[in-house]
């Protein structure tokens, strides 16, 4: 029973989601303060080989080895946003190309590849990686066994975070604070809320949520680095933030769904199932469904209804208020 | 510091900023290089010898040159309006092909070559435009985010140029020969279907000013151009004034994305000769992607877009010939990227002025 490929696609669905959770959170944090990210697949890359070089290079035990990589990779993603903050917030740049400048600059052909390359980091197998955390015994429990209890340390923090995000955002001060200036920047201002300070922090939280997204890559879902391992789950993670509607409970649902879309393709093809051009649209399907999903979002209803920030993407500039 | 709005842009600061964005890029990934251990000096040598000073040099800066002038002129068409087409990358594939399939059936039935080079020029654009008239249709219609559609077309677009090669004896694939049982690669065009080149100049790069000169002119100098410039500035300026946003959106969308397709159609015609999808091929290049540093750094002009095309493909060529141990791939990348943020960055100096310490004490006081 648990070798059905339901369980299968739902099991892997969750441990293939969890990059674009963590990603699809990071960018919701930014986003709900006011700040449009599209770099978070450079900055998942950036996590994801820095994490990987810390695993390869630090020689410690196990448990601490994975959680310096963790901690290394959110730094770099964090100094990737750096750069994205500094640009649209100090600088007023457009936010949609700084984002795609970050995405070029990190990204598949850029920093990531660079270091990988330079560090020698390609063709080998990690060190340590994040395992599931339950005995086999009780992995064997029907269903819920592989789904719940097969999962990995990174699985359950990401739940935590979810919940965290969430009463962060509803139910603190801080939170409050947040929404009102992704919300109405001018009013957060004249309230003596500092908005240039939130902005730069909430971004610089997201860049940290993607760079643990891309570890999660290289020290659990496939633990070795390929240039351009992402393969576009950055873009999928902030397709994801709209489709849960700025909501941190719907992220959990859309990146386990997505995860499962990912899952397919391999395990069509470790089951030698084929149905038509399979190569082609299983591999094709995550990205061909997140563009119907979004279809289906922005053509069932006015975006303010729906929860975007209303300063989405916006400079704030005092003087112009 | 206090950051003023310029009420006129000098001139001058229009070319000085992206000069200077470029010097400056040069030394922060000077600075890159230093860090992780390499002489920033004799990198730099070596990428001018191999972009420009060694024998046959300028010829494969033209050939990197070329795809990037069509896509950097098919994102700035877009970009222009403020409609992010950043599916440049998958309409090439797809204007590949498309013109393929056109070389590799009229060459084969005996047409003329002038014929055959006009109907694959004509089949790349169509194919381009049909890809991105995809998310311009779901943006006109149904208001969806064009950034993310786009991009997401990239990766089927690819997977397609994959399936038709390696995965189905498709009519693109080789069958024949013992190659061909070995790894699977696409026919190779009649010779008919070759484009010509002149001297170094291949028959895309004057393709690619040819379009840059009529997008300059439609742009500057028409209505079409005029409206889609409302369009981009103020949508609800552009409304008022009565003009049709719907057809506009799907207007630039297919003129961005046939003339990425007819970079595509220019890899077949003057470069590969057949289908290339070999991951670490066409796919490998990411001219798309490249394509938007070469709008934004020509500030979505034209005509400047063939200028810093050159330079781009510059780097890219000696990246591509330089690549190893002293010159890890990616480098160009970070490049690019830095390059990008200056360009961003100094955007800010041309539209605003910057002034240091207590300035204008009289309306302050007042």
């Amino acid at each position: 029973m648990n070798n059905s490929l339901l369980v299968v696609l739902l099991a892997s669905g969750v441990a293939y989601g969890t990059p674009l959770l963590y990603g699809a959170l990071g960018e919701l944090l930014a986003e709900r303060s006011g700040v449009l990210n599209l770099g978070v697949e450079g900055m998942m890359l950036v996590g994801a080989v820095m994490g990987f070089w810390t695993v390869q290079r630090l020689h410690a035990a196990t448990a601490l080895s994975l959680a310096a990589a963790v901690g290394v990779a959110a730094l770099a993603g964090m100094a990737m946003a750096a750069v994205h903050a500094f640009l649209v917030i100090t600088l007023r740049a457009s936010q949609i190309v700084s984002g795609l400048a970050l995405t070029i600059f990190a990204g598949a052909a850029g920093l990531s590849s660079y270091l990988g390359n330079d560090l020698n980091l390609a063709d080998n197998p990690a060190r340590h990686s994040f395992n599931a955390v339950f005995p086999a015994s009780v992995q064997r429990w029907p269903v819920v066994g592989p789904i719940v209890f097969g999962q990995n340390v990174l699985v359950y923090a990401s739940w935590a975070c979810v919940v965290g995000v969430a009463l962060y955002l509803s139910r603190t001060r801080l939170g409050l604070n947040v929404r009102a200036v992704g919300e109405a920047p001018a009013s957060a201002d004249a309230m003596g809320i500092n908005v240039t300070a939130y902005r730069y922090a909430h971004t610089l939280a997201g860049g940290a949520f993607a760079g643990v997204a891309g570890a999660t890559f290289t020290l659990a879902i496939t633990p070795q680095w390929v240039s351009g391992i992402t393969g576009g789950a950055g873009w999928i993670a902030i397709a994801l933030v709209i489709f849960a509607f700025w909501r941190p409970g719907l992220c959990l649902v859309g990146a386990y769904f997505f995860g499962a879309l990912q899952a397919l393709s391999p395990q069509l093809q470790a089951r030698n199932i084929h149905l038509g051009p399979t190569e082609l649209w299983a591999n094709s399907l995550p990205y061909v469904m997140t563009v119907l999903v979004l279809v289906f979002v922005s053509a069932s209803g006015a975006r303010r209804r729906l929860g975007a920030p209303a300063s989405l993407g916006l400079p704030y500039v005092r003087e112009e208020r | 510091m206090r950051i003023e709005r310029r009420l006129r842009q000098p001139r001058w600061l229009v070319v000085a900023v992206p000069a200077g964005s470029l010097v400056f890029a040069l030394f922060v990934s000077g600075l890159v290089l230093l860090a992780t251990g390499h002489n920033a000096l004799s990198s730099y040598r070596q990428i001018v010898d191999a972009a420009f000073l060694n024998s046959g040099a300028i010829g494969q800066t033209l050939t990197q040159a070329t795809p990037l002038a069509f896509t950097g002129l098919a994102a700035a068409a877009a970009f222009r309006m403020r409609l992010f087409n950043i599916g440049a990358e998958g309409q090439l594939f797809m204007g590949a092909i498309t013109a393929d399939a056109t070389a590799l059936y009229l060459g084969g039935h005996g047409w003329p070559t002038a014929l055959v080079i006009f109907a694959m020029v004509v089949a790349g654009c169509a194919g381009g435009a049909a890809w991105a008239l995809i998310p311009g249709a779901l943006r006109a219609f149904f208001k969806t985010n064009e950034i993310i559609t786009s991009l997401m077309l990239n990766y089927v677009a690819a997977y397609v140029l994959t399936y038709l090669v390696f995965n189905t004896e498709s009519y693109w694939r080789q069958t024949k020969g013992f190659n061909a049982s070995v790894f699977p690669t696409s026919k190779e065009i009649p010779a008919v279907a070759f484009w010509p080149s002149w001297h170094i100049f291949p028959l895309g790069s004057g393709i690619a000013v040819l379009a840059a000169l009529v997008l300059w002119f439609l742009f500057t100098r028409t209505r079409f151009g005029f409206e889609a410039q409302v369009l981009g500035d103020s949508p609800r300026a552009a409304r008022y004034a009565g003009i049709r946003t719907r057809r506009k959106i799907l207007a630039v969308m297919a003129l961005s994305g046939s003339v990425a397709g007819l970079g595509g159609a220019s890899q077949v015609g003057d470069f590969s000769h057949l289908l290339d999808a070999d991951p670490n091929g066409l796919q490998k290049q990411y001219y798309g992607y490249t394509g938007i540093v070469v709008a934004a750094l020509a500030r979505y002009n034209p005509l400047a877009v063939v200028v810093v095309a050159f330079l781009i493909g510059a780097l890219q060529n000696a990246g591509n010939t330089l690549q190893g141990a002293d010159f890890p791939s990616g480098l160009v990348g970070v490049m690019q990227g830095i390059i990008l943020f200056s360009a961003l960055g100094g955007e800010l100096l041309v539209r605003n002025r910057v002034r240091i310490g207590r300035t204008m004490p009289a309306t302050e006081a007042a």
